[in-house]
């Protein structure tokens, strides 16, 4: 197209032409709170609130167990479905793990024959107890044909109700060492960490990654081209089960108990973690990397009230304000960016 | 001749960085047909929406009745009068034929409540009155293509406008369901309606319109009255170049049998499907929409697992049970919808072309980007897709463009039976004109084609065998020197 292009449309074209990876926005508003917090925190406090390397370590480590759940839930949401079922799937999986991570001469043991296990056995049937759910999950999704949301709705609702009923609400207490050194220090970091860059890896270099994808832009196109969409589906919702385990893992090792309570609103804190990093709830965009950014947001947030000294209730009201303020700027720039997209002849159709 | 009920006077609209529409005049009068002609991209579509009040114009005025009008949106243009019927259909696929008409206002009872009966009575008069046979109380959504098409336009009518925009209304429907547009449209013109009716089909042109302008790249660049344009006249301007022959069949050498099927069936849907195709070979496909072209297509696809026969490729018996199973004997399908089981509209072109080839592109699960990508680019240029940058996102490119990203997704899996369903449906000239020629070079590449088509001139010109369906039957296979229009329409309707 000959179409005359003045100053400001090339320098725009050039910046398109640039391809800034698609975090960047998102990773703009991270770092735009953390200096709101940081300028207040020298109004408020007198000190700094980003120099302190224990704060930024305590910032991911009180997240990285919603971090977890976030990962998992990306992929899911990006096949355009959803889970509500992560943070009952902590509990479930929390409880089993450490009933049978108890340690020997625990009084009123929940199986007093088998104490002292070495941590593998708890790890492993708190992962089986997330996958399981997982396939549950899938199984209803596709198969079934049911919607996600109804489907993970009955999942967390029933789940919730298994943990409670496993010791019939008692908390399962005196863990072994090695179980509880899982949660230890900055371990959970790590974790998370870990599991974000083998999640990133897997939807953005493979096959399984680039289907699922496809899955959530369009699934009938994705079936005519070829693609076992059922099967994609269980296995997307059964590793969502899997790091749901995972949590309940570092959830009860950290606190060295596992309570029927635990986990109870994760999955909205998931969830929300993923769509503050840009993933559609329609389907067909995310990506893990912004999701691990979304959580840092939370858990800047959270830990910058704190430390200002901000009452709790008031907390969760700017809470919820800077979320839906950081989706909607986010949003914009996206906007801004494809009205200077198409220089081609085309009709808006 | 009447006076002009819509005027156009020196239209401009820019969009960031290019300029959709450049000065465009038109002059409507009450009781015509004007067809608005030119290629995917030209300004046809902003024009309409400019007119209808969906967009609103950097420059130029538009006058109704002599009177300027600025409208706020298109409800405000439908109530002064002028109604757009979309390419797209914009209706609700599960509420009712009669609740879609008049969606916004309907007929209340005292309480506020809607009145159903008076609903109902509108509708079948309606109906009645552009003879469109259908029941009222039918959900949407269990209507076919051309029927809902048939509600776009009785909704439009509804309104009782003096001025109808037709965006390409007859792109899915069938010859007789034209014909049946045709009369309508007549009717409408003797109410002394005007109809602005845009279109890529040279035939439809000449049969209903009274004067034709032609669109390119924005710019106006011809408008007079039907009888002064010949055919060929019109393809040039709009392409603005000479195109070679329309459809450019070239004969290739038929070689052994490609896939034989006997007996296929498809419970309730298709019976006793028997025909044998072989490489280098394209077959055509006509019939009726609801005829079971596309079922056919389904079934040998693997998306609807056949109930009965067999189906042989290449001399050995094989069962398609899904797509996958399909796609490893070699089978490739363009489907006819391109937006709900074609295109993955977040996907950038790249990842558009690449999704059905990547198992063969796959070594422990990791995709070979850069094989892929350099395979991709070569189809691009092959098929000349007019695109900056391959991550661009998909639907940034013109319709004929998109068709060919997904020709593009079939050739990357190497098929050696192609089912292309509806491959030029809402792509113009240019583009059609090249699909047309890409089919000619596969088949003498050996590959087998099956083409199913609603537009006669096509299947005619480009198979070497027509097959024609009714009602899940083969109704009757013509070769290609005996087809003609007529044997095909007989045996179709039978």
């Amino acid at each position: 197209m000959s179409s005359p292009m003045n100053g400001i449309g090339s320098i725009r074209a050039a910046v398109r032409r640039r391809r800034w990876p698609a975090e960047f926005s998102i990773a703009l508003i991270l770092i735009g709170i953390a200096v709101v917090f940081e300028l207040l925190g020298w109004v408020v406090r007198q000190q700094s609130f980003l120099a302190s390397p224990e704060r930024l370590i305590i910032i991911v480590l009180q997240v990285s167990i919603i971090g977890l759940l976030a990962v998992g839930v990306t992929p899911v949401i990006i096949t355009a479905g959803i889970d509500l079922s992560s943070g009952s799937v902590v509990a479930l999986s929390a409880m089993v793990a450490a009933s049978l991570a108890q340690a020997a001469g625990t009084t009123g043991a929940v199986f007093p024959a088998l104490t002292d296990l070495p941590a593998l056995v708890p790890i492993a049937a708190a992962l089986a107890v997330g996958a399981a759910v997982g396939v549950a999950n899938g199984a209803l999704v596709s198969y079934a044909r049911l919607p996600a949301f109804i489907a993970t709705l009955g999942t967390m609702v029933t789940v919730r109700g298994m943990a409670r009923l496993y010791t019939h609400g008692r908390p399962v207490s005196m863990l072994t060492d090695s179980y509880t050194a899982i949660g230890a220090g900055a371990r959970p970091v790590f974790v998370f960490f870990a599991v974000a860059a083998v999640f990133h890896i897997v939807l953005r270099y493979t096959r399984f990654g680039k289907y699922v994808y496809a899955i959530g832009g369009n699934m009938q196109a994705a079936r005519v081209s070829g693609i076992d969409v059922n099967r994609h589906l269980l296995a997307v919702y059964s590793c969502a089960g899997l790091l749901s385990g995972l949590a309940g893992v570092m959830t009860s090792a950290r606190a060295a108990t596992g309570q029927a309570g635990m986990g109870t609103g994760y999955e909205l804190d998931a969830i929300t973690a993923a769509v503050i990093g840009g993933t559609s709830l329609s389907g067909g965009v995310g990506m893990v990397t912004a999701t691990v950014i979304g959580t840092l947001i939370l858990g800047v947030i959270t830990s910058g009230f704190t430390f200002l000294g901000v009452d709790a209730y008031l907390q969760d009201i700017a809470k919820g304000l800077i979320i839906v303020a950081a989706v909607m700027a986010d949003q914009y720039r996206r906007r801004q960016r494809r009205a200077t997209g198409p220089l081609k002849a085309k009709e808006p159709a | 001749m009447s006076h002009g009920v819509l005027e156009v006077d020196c239209l401009t609209k820019d969009f960031p960085g290019l300029r959709a529409l450049d000065h465009v005049s038109l002059r409507l009068r009450s009781g015509t047909v004007h067809a608005l002609m030119g290629e995917n991209g030209a300004g046809k579509s902003t024009l309409m929406r400019i007119i209808a009040g969906d967009l609103k114009p950097t420059s130029g005025q538009v006058r109704l009745r002599g009177r300027a009008c600025e409208f706020s949106g298109p409800r405000a243009a439908l109530l002064a009068g002028i109604a757009m019927i979309h390419q797209e259909l914009n209706l609700v696929p599960g509420m009712t034929v009669a609740e879609n008409i008049w969606i916004g206002r309907e007929p209340r009872t005292r309480l506020g409540l809607i009145n159903h009966r008076e609903l109902h009575r509108r509708t079948s008069s309606l109906l009645e009155q552009l003879a469109i046979e259908l029941d009222p109380g039918v959900r949407l959504g269990d209507l076919g293509i051309a029927q809902q098409q048939m509600i776009e336009i009785a909704r439009a009518v509804s309104w009782d406008s003096d001025v109808l925009l037709m965006d390409e209304p007859t792109s899915s429907l069938t010859d007789r369901e034209v014909c049946h547009l045709f009369a309508l449209i007549r009717q409408l013109k003797g109410r002394g309606k005007a109809i602005v009716y845009i279109t890529h089909k040279m035939s439809e042109v000449f049969e209903i319109a009274d004067e034709i302008s032609i669109l390119r790249d924005g710019r106006q660049v011809a408008t007079a009255a039907a009888d002064k344009f010949v055919p060929s006249q019109l393809v040039a301007l709009m392409v603005g170049r000479e195109l070679e022959q329309l459809f450019p069949k070239t004969a290739a050498p038929i070689g052994a049998t490609a896939l034989a099927v006997h007996g296929l069936s498809l419970a309730g849907v298709l019976s006793e499907i028997c025909f044998e195709l072989r490489r280098g070979e394209t077959l055509g496909v006509a019939g009726l929409v609801g005829a079971g072209r596309t079922n056919l297509a389904e079934t040998l696809f693997g998306l609807t697992p056949a109930t009965a026969g067999q189906i042989h490729i290449d001399g050995r018996e094989v069962v398609i049970d899904s797509p996958q199973r399909a796609i490893e004997h070699g089978i490739a399908f363009l489907t006819e919808d391109r937006k709900r089981t074609g295109l993955f509209p977040a996907l950038s072109v790249l990842e558009n072309i690449q999704i059905a080839s990547l198992p063969r592109f796959t070594h422990h699960g990791f995709v070979h980007e850069r094989a892929l990508s350099s395979d991709c680019r070569q189809l691009c240029e092959t098929l000349q897709i007019k695109v900056r940058d391959l991550d661009d996102v998909v639907m940034e490119l013109s319709g004929g463009n998109q068709q060919k990203v997904l020709i593009a997704r079939w050739l990357l899996t190497h098929p050696r039976i192609l089912i292309l369903d509806e491959p030029t449906r809402g792509v113009d000239v240019a583009a059609k004109a090249e699909i047309h020629r890409l089919m000619s070079q596969l088949a003498s590449r050996g590959v087998a084609v099956i083409l199913i088509s609603s537009e006669l001139p096509e299947v005619l010109a480009m198979s070497d065998r027509i097959m024609v369906m009714h009602q899940g039957r083969v109704s009757g296979v013509l070769e290609r020197a005996e087809a003609t229009q007529e044997k095909v329409l007989e045996l179709a309707a039978l």
